[in-house]
Parts: structure tokens; sequence; C-alpha cells
């Protein structure tokens, strides 16, 4: 058998073999023994020919459009997110009316932004936390503060809002470190109560009113105000677009792997070398600083004022079932959880008046509530990977039709 | 020192109560290893059908027997629905299928029986008791009811688990859902029968703190103050639940009346939290629960 | 080929040392008193009955647990009390017993996970990736293609790992451990559960890692003609306790180890 092997090793040869010592190229150390790894191949535009850090689906996307004549072409996505992008920018300013910009528009990309720091930390993190509305509660405090206090401009008092709620989300992201599962989501719950407790208890915070009632200040960029729905939208989607693009770049690095190593198998990512304590802190870290943000644009930009109630309990367990619904370890999901979620109250309320004519606003919500309930344990006992996944699969399926396979 | 003494006292009963709450999550945990966050919304369920039915349709007795009979047709449903296709998954998700099922059910009570306060009248007075008056205490015979009752139920639950072939069942279940089938453990019935006697905790401790509160959805909160206790005693173990009730209620109340007052009242809606947290950095898996060992 | 193996049982100090070391668990007794060393750049397999200790002491080789008493020494430092995520940074890569794949990532991130330590771009690089962060990823993403390259499993690459059948997992284990470049490579029992063909490929990539990559090794298996083959030394626990430390043929001769464990080794 010592033979078989050693023959088949040698048989298998890699040329250029030489008995190794290092050799350093422009890119770094090379393993011992061996020629530096092949470069890729590089197009004109110095990007790899079939890399999937650029091109996300590269090379699946290559073979299968030479092979199986597909309508769409490859880069569909880009063009489809640019689209997007393009039409919330320009399009939406230009047809949508202030009901719709205020009412509707405004809290999806904030309730988006809230989902996308928790699906950071619960999504690609695993660690359950049910204590997110109270960092949003510390954002928009902390905005306020800042702006009437301190006078900083608008966006100055965002980042600082952010700071300080990652601050207080890296203290009480400490159990994390030892405690797991469901405990930990208790021992979040610590963080629910205790901050909203001391915001309404702490005179200083909330200037003393009555639940820490507070009004915020107007609103100033470059001198021209932020005063109507129209530009508070503009502000916000700005915010929003640019975080996510900050988060989505996170998770396709080091630190979202990281993260995915501590959410599925969290004994063998330390012993590989990834510290649970430094990127499980971080996780509370970053996921609390966009918490915080969001918290922060509810006050400036949505409700121009906010008491303490507006974050309780019900606020955390409501984004969570946006991570839920919309897809645990994926952008997009945030964004459709949110939106599904901002939406579903005004679907019943259509659906109902068109077939039952109007009902009292106590059955109303309860229905709502047994609803968003509902569909919870739907998502998680049918799709658990939530809408991005549905999206996914509905993607793929018309990337071949009309071919059945 | 009487004062003292009487906070201490309260805080006990108050926890005694608490620990009601928390013996309905220690049965599912221990028979299913699943963590039912709707244990609250079912107190509020139960206490809304009972206390509803008997308002409206038949006497007391009969309205218990009936709300007993509906709160195991909602736990075969649960389990049918929530439990079965769950049950290969990690449990973090089974947790937060129960939290959705939280939800759901309370929907489902207040849009059935509507959203308001009902009281509940068992015939067991809630005045602090003369003859404990004179020593210095303020004690209901109310409280002792429900200690005496909590008491009972305990001795009787611990009985099941560890006496009879079922309650063995449940157990292993609990430790290992596929192993416990390969066995040939019936899992569904177990199941049912495991929501069941949930329900019937539930129904229990509804009517205990619908005398007391009034039968609102505030109710269903009260989980959240059973959720410490858990820390404290594990998820796992009677006597936990038990003694953890009994800690967290006492600390509670003494946390109030003594720090309380420093700096403004409140406190007991997170005090609790951070005791728990603190136990649960030195004891992961609070003081009687059963460390979870993974083998690499 | 004779120097080739010379290479390997360098003269130098032990890249490993456990000196006397003891595990105890709840009452148990899993390690009495176990010392051995390993040499810079052979392979050295550790063999022995179920429930010998031989999976404990590669725990404790890779710091999950910590021995009381007993030392181990790594490059002639003292790194008993080390946690794991230090041990690992030293150089110290593994696989494990039960595949431990991140079942959520594909084979491609899985590996990239085996890169962490190497990475060194800080946060903000990361999240505004467009510059330092994407250079990083571009650099160390060549070296795991090259991994995946030579371990065969370029067609994989984009699957979840959770969904891979089980001889390909082992595989994709085993390039997590190599991706990160480790002076010691762990192997615990890589061969479990495989047929003759899949045995002779991880054996094949076994070998190659050991001679041109220079690595280490120090693998449990209970295959013993794959021990005899490809290993320079062995060590056998039983019990606990280490009942022989030699080469293969001295261990094959050796009358205790017999008696405790081999029965007749044909081969």
């Amino acid at each position: 058998m010592v033979s078989a092997i050693r023959s088949l090793w040698a048989g298998d040869h890699r040329e250029g073999l030489s008995d190794g010592w290092r050799r350093a190229t422009e890119d770094g150390p090379v393993p011992l023994g061996h020629k530096p790894p092949p470069k890729a191949h590089l197009d004109p535009h110095g990007r790899a020919e079939c890399d999937p850090m650029i091109y996300r689906e590269c090379g699946v996307f290559k073979a299968t459009y030479k092979e199986d004549m597909a309508i769409f072409p490859i880069p569909l996505d880009r063009w489809g997110v640019g689209a997007i992008v393009a039409a919330a920018v320009v399009l939406v300013p230009l047809v949508a009316n202030d009901y719709w910009l205020g009412s509707i528009l405004i809290p999806f990309l904030i309730y988006s932004l809230a989902t996308l720091g928790l699906n950071l930390l619960t999504g690609y993190a695993g660690q359950l936390s049910l204590g997110h509305a109270a960092f949003m509660a510390v954002g928009a405090y902390t905005a306020f503060n800042l702006s009437s206090r301190l006078a900083l401009p608008v966006l100055l008092c965002f980042l600082g809002a952010g700071t300080v709620s990652a601050a207080v989300g890296l203290v009480f992201g400490i159990p994390s470190v030892r405690i797991k599962g469901f405990y930990l989501a208790v021992a979040t719950l610590a963080a629910q109560f205790t901050i909203e407790w001391v915001i309404a208890h702490v005179p200083w915070i909330s200037g003393g009113s009555v639940l820490g009632t507070i009004d915020t200040p107007p609103m100033k960029i470059l001198g021209m105000a932020i005063n109507t729905p129209l530009k508070k939208y503009l502000l916000t989607l700005f915010v929003v677009l640019v975080l996510t693009l900050f988060a989505k770049n996170l998770v396709r690095s080091k630190v979202g792997r990281a993260w995915m190593s501590i959410r599925d198998m969290d004994v063998a990512s330390e012993i590989i070398g990834v510290s649970q304590f430094r990127y499980k802190l971080l996780a509370f870290a970053v996921s609390s600083f966009y918490a915080g943000v969001a918290g922060a644009l509810i006050s400036f930009c949505y409700l121009g004022a906010v008491q303490v109630t507006e974050f309780e309990l019900f606020l955390s367990f409501q984004i969570l079932g946006m991570v839920i619904i919309g897809g645990m370890g994926s952008i997009l999901g945030s964004f459709l959880g949110a939106g599904f979620i901002v939406l579903l109250p005004i679907f019943i309320n259509q659906a109902v008046r068109l077939t039952t004519g109007v009902l009292p606003t106590d059955l109303l919500s309860n229905i709502e509530l047994m609803i968003f309930g509902g569909l919870i344990i739907f998502f998680l006992v049918v799709e658990p990977f939530g809408l991005a996944r549905l999206w996914h699969t509905i993607k793929d399926k018309l990337r071949l039709w009309p071919f059945p396979y | 020192m009487a004062f003292f003494m009487e906070v201490l006292i309260s805080g006990l009963l108050a926890g005694v109560m608490y620990s009601l709450v928390a013996l309905g999550f220690v049965m599912i945990y221990k028979a299913s290893g699943v963590f039912n966050f709707a244990q609250g919304a079912m107190v509020l369920f139960a206490a809304l059908t009972c206390v509803c039915l008997s308002e409206r349709f038949m006497p007391f007795w009969a309205a218990c027997l009936v709300t007993l009979a509906a709160m195991v047709l909602v736990a075969t449903g649960i389990e049918g629905i929530v439990l079965r296709p769950l049950v290969a998954r990690p449990p973090i998700i089974l947790f937060m299928a129960t939290i959705g099922l939280a939800f759901f059910l309370e929907g489902l009570g207040q849009a059935i029986w509507g959203t308001e306060v009902h009281g509940i009248n068992i015939g067991i007075p809630d005045n602090p008791l003369p003859w404990l008056i004179q020593r210095g205490l303020m004690v209901s015979q109310f409280d002792l009811v429900a200690a005496l009752i909590a008491g009972v139920l305990v001795a009787v639950l611990v009985f099941f688990f560890q006496k009879t072939r079922t309650g063995r069942a449940l157990r292993a279940v609990s430790d290992d859902h596929e192993a416990a089938l390969s066995v040939g453990i019936p899992l569904r019935w177990i199941w049912g029968v495991t929501w069941g006697i949930a329900g019937l905790i539930a129904l229990v401790a509804g009517i205990m703190w619908g005398t007391r509160l009034g039968v609102q959805y505030s109710l269903s909160l009260i989980v959240l103050k059973a959720l410490p206790v858990l820390i404290l005693g594990g998820l796992d173990s009677i006597t936990g639940a038990i003694i953890g009730g009994l800690i967290i209620g006492a600390s509670e109340k003494l946390a109030e009346v003594y720090l309380g007052s420093l700096v403004g009242g409140g406190i007991e809606n997170f005090f609790p939290y951070l005791l728990g947290v603190l136990f649960l950095w030195f004891r992961p898996y609070g003081l009687f629960g059963r460390e979870i060992i993974e083998r690499v | 080929m004779a120097e080739q193996e010379t290479g390997r049982r360098s003269d130098g100090p032990p890249l490993l040392e456990a000196h006397n070391v003891h595990m105890m668990f709840g009452g148990l007794m899993a390690l009495h008193g176990v010392s051995l060393h390993i040499n810079k750049g052979e392979i050295l397999a550790i063999i022995g009955p179920n429930g010998a200790g031989k999976t404990t002491l590669i725990n404790i080789f890779s710091g999950v647990y910590h021995p009381n008493p007993g030392r181990i020494l790594f490059e002639g430092v003292d790194r008993t009390t080390m946690p794991p995520h230090h041990v690992a940074a030293l150089g110290i890569a593994r696989t494990f017993q039960n595949v431990a794949l991140f079942k959520g990532m594909s084979v491609l991130d899985n590996i990239m996970v085996g890169r962490h330590l190497h990475m060194k771009s800080g946060f903000f690089s990361q999240g505004l990736y467009w510059g330092l962060g994407q250079k990083e990823e571009i650099k160390h993403r060549e070296y795991v293609e090259w991994i995946i390259d030579w371990l065969e499993i370029e067609h994989i690459r984009k699957t979840p790992a959770g969904m891979l059948p089980y001889g390909l997992q082992k595989r994709v284990e085993l390039g997590r451990a190599l991706a990160a470049e480790p002076k010691l490579l762990l192997l615990d029992e890589p061969m479990a559960g495989m047929n003759l063909e899949e045995k002779e490929d991880i054996a094949r990539f076994v070998l190659d890692a050991n001679e041109e990559l220079g690595t280490t090794i120090c693998l449990v298996e209970h295959d013993m003609g794959v021990v005899m083959d490809i290993s320079d030394r062995v060590v056998v626990l039983d019990y606990g306790q280490k009942i022989g430390d030699g080469t293969p043929e001295e261990i094959r001769n050796d009358d205790r180890v017999i008696k405790a464990y081999l029965g007749s080794v044909g081969r």
C-alpha cells in the first residue's frame, strides 16, 4: 500500500516543484515548495475574468449563459439594483405625494435600517437579541441632545447617535461572551427594560418631561432647512443607502464570514482562530449603531416628536419579526421584511374594507396581531430563509424561463 | 424590622405567583425542549376564555372545565401546526416560533372575547388577615391559598416526572427528540399531553393572577416577569422555578422599597433582569439547570 | 527519496511537546500522565481503542481543554493555558472528528474563514471595500482558489457546505485547515467512514501537505494500513495512558501494543 500511495503521489507531481524555500512574490510569501498561485486572467478593466468577488455569480452565469441560451443578460442584478436606486432617487420625488413619502416610504426605509442592524446581529452572527428597540431609543435621545444642546449639524448628530448606541450596545453585549441561546435573549431584555427606565427617569436625557417626550429641533444641511417630507425622504434615503452599502461590504468580507462562522458553529470557529469575544461584541456594536441611527431618523425625519413608549418591547419583537419574515442573514431580506410589515396594516385595512366594510379598530389591530404572529410561524416552518430566499427562487426560475430546467 | 419582614413576605408571596407561571415554562421545556414564549399568551387566553364563559354562559366551575378542554384543543393545534414541522430544527427556531405563537394567541383571545378588563371573583378574599396584621404582617387569605396551590402543583409535577412512565418518556423527549422517536415513544401524543398540562397550569395561573390584577392584556406580560425566574432557576428544573420565583419576588420587592425610593421608583421592571444577567454570567445555565456539554 | 525522508526527521527541537498531561472530566480521568513530542516536519499518528483519549489529547493540543496538571510546549514556549484562538494564531490548525463545517456557508467561504488570521484589513477597510479591503480579499481568494484546485473541489466551491456528501465535507475541512498555512496540522480521524478510493485521496493530500508544504502532521486514525504506511512515528494510547511510541515497525512488533490493541496486523 505504501508504494501505491507513493506512486499515486508521484504521478500527480506538480510541475515546477522544488525542494522549497519560501519565495516572496509581489503578493507575499508563497507556500513552501510551490510556484506562486496562478494569477487570475485579467480582463481589460483589470478585473479577474471569473472572480466572483466582483461579479457575484460570475462563474455560474458564464457557464450557464453560454450553455443554455438564457434570455436575460448577465449583469441583471446590477442593473436591477441600479434601477431601483435610481427610481428611489429620481422617480419617487416626482410622483409620490406627501402621504406616501411621510407615512410609507420614510418609515419603510427607517425600519429597513433597524432590521438590517438586527439582521447583522441575529441573522449573520447568530446572537438573538430582544432589546433592539432600546438601542434605537438611545440613538433618538442622543441625537436630540446633540442637536439641541450642542447645535451640531444633523449628519453629525446621526453619527453621534449611532456611536453612543454602539457603545451602549457593546456594554449590554458583554453577556453574549458567556451566555448563549435563549438565555442570551433574556439577558438582552435586561437592556430593553433598563434603558427604558433610565430614559424615563433621568431628566437630563429627555429634558424632564413626562414619559421623556421630546420634540426634535428643526434640521438644516448646508443652510438649507429640511422641513418638507420630500427633503426628509431624501435625507433618510441617503443615510440608509450609505449604511446599507457598508453592511453589504461587511458581510462579504472577513467580518461577515467570522460572524457566520460563530453562528454556525462557535466552538469550531474559535479553534480556527476567530476571537469570539471580539466578534460577538463587534456584532452588538455595529448592530446597535444601525439601531441608533434608525432611532435618530425616527425622531428627526419621521415622527418629529418621540416618547420612551415609542421604543417599547413590542417594537423589538416587530423588528425581529421583520428579520424572520424577510430572511435571516440577508441584506435584501431586511428590506423585504420591513416593507412587508409596514404595508401589512394597510393591506389588511383595504382587504377588510373591500370584504366586510369597516371593523372596529380594536378588532382590526387584534387581527393584525394574529396575522403577524401567524406569519412568523409560517415563515419559520415553510421558508426559514424568508422572503429573500423566495425571491431568489423566483429569480432562478425566471433565469431559465421559458426552459423548464 | 417588622417592615422588612412584611416586605420580604409580600415579596416571597409575589414570587410564588411568578413561580406558577414559570412552572408552565419548565413543564414544556422539560418535556419538549422548547422554550415556550407563548406561555403568557396562554395564561391570558385561558383566563379570558374562562372568565368570559362564566360571565355569559355558565357557572364558574363549568367554565373552568370548558376552558380546560379548549386549552387541550389549542395544545393539539400548536403541536400539529407549529411543533411537528419544526421538530428537527435548532431550538432557537422553535423559540422564535413561540414568539409568533404568543402574538397569535393574544390576538385571537382578544379578537374573540374583546379587550375590556374583567374581574374574577372566586370567593377567596384578598384582604389582609386580621390575625396576621396583629403580628405586623399584611398577608391575605388569597396569598396563602396561592402559595398552597403552587405547593400542590409542584408536588404533583415532581411526582409525575420522577415516578411515572409518561414522565420519564417526557424527560427523554426533552433531551433528544429523534432518539426518543427511535425508541418508540409516541412523540405527538406526548407533546399533546405536555402542552395540555401546560394549559392547565396556564389556567390556574390565569385565574390567580386575574383575581389579583383583573383579566386584561397586561396579563400576558406576566411572562416577562417569569423569565428572570427561569434564568435563576434554570429552564428545566421544577425546584428551580420555585426557588427562583421566591428569590426574584423577594429581591424585587426589597429593591423597590429600599432602592426605589432613592431613584424614583419603577425599579421592579428591570432589576430582576439585571440580577438574572449577573447570575447567568457565573452560571450560564441557571442555579439548577443542566449544563449542555458540546462535544467537539 | 532518502534525502526527502531525512529532511523530515529534523534534529532540531520538537515542534510540540506534551509533558505529563492529565485530564479529568467530572470523575473520569481521561488522560493519565501522557508525555510525547512531535518533531518538525514529521507525520505522527496517534492510535488506540475508542475511548483511549485520543480526541481529548487533540483538544488539548488545540487549546479547547487545559491539562491539569501537565504542560504543553509549542516551539519551546509554554502555552498550556492559552485559549483556542490564540493557539490558532501560533500556527496550529485542525480538523474534527464530527465534521465541523459551517453549514450555512459555501465551500469557498468556509475555506476563506481558514484564512481569517492572515487577513489583516481593518473594520473600516472592509466596510468601505473598494481599495484596501478588496485587494486583500482578492489576494487571499487566490490562495484559497489554489487550495481548492489542489484538493480538486472546484466544482462545488459555491455549494453550501451542509449539502455536500460526507467525503467531500471532510475534504473541505482539510482545505479549511490548510488555508491557515499551519505549522502543525491536527487531523482527527480524517478518513472515518470513507471507502478505499476516498481514503487514498485523503492520504495523498496529507502526504502532499507534508512533503510539499512542509506541514507537520499529527493524525488520529483507526485504519491501521494507512497509519503504518504514511506515518513516520506512531504513539499508542490505551485507557488514557501512552503504551507505545516509536516507528511503525517498532509499534507493530511491540508486545504491549499487540496485546492491548492490534491483535494481528497483517499488511
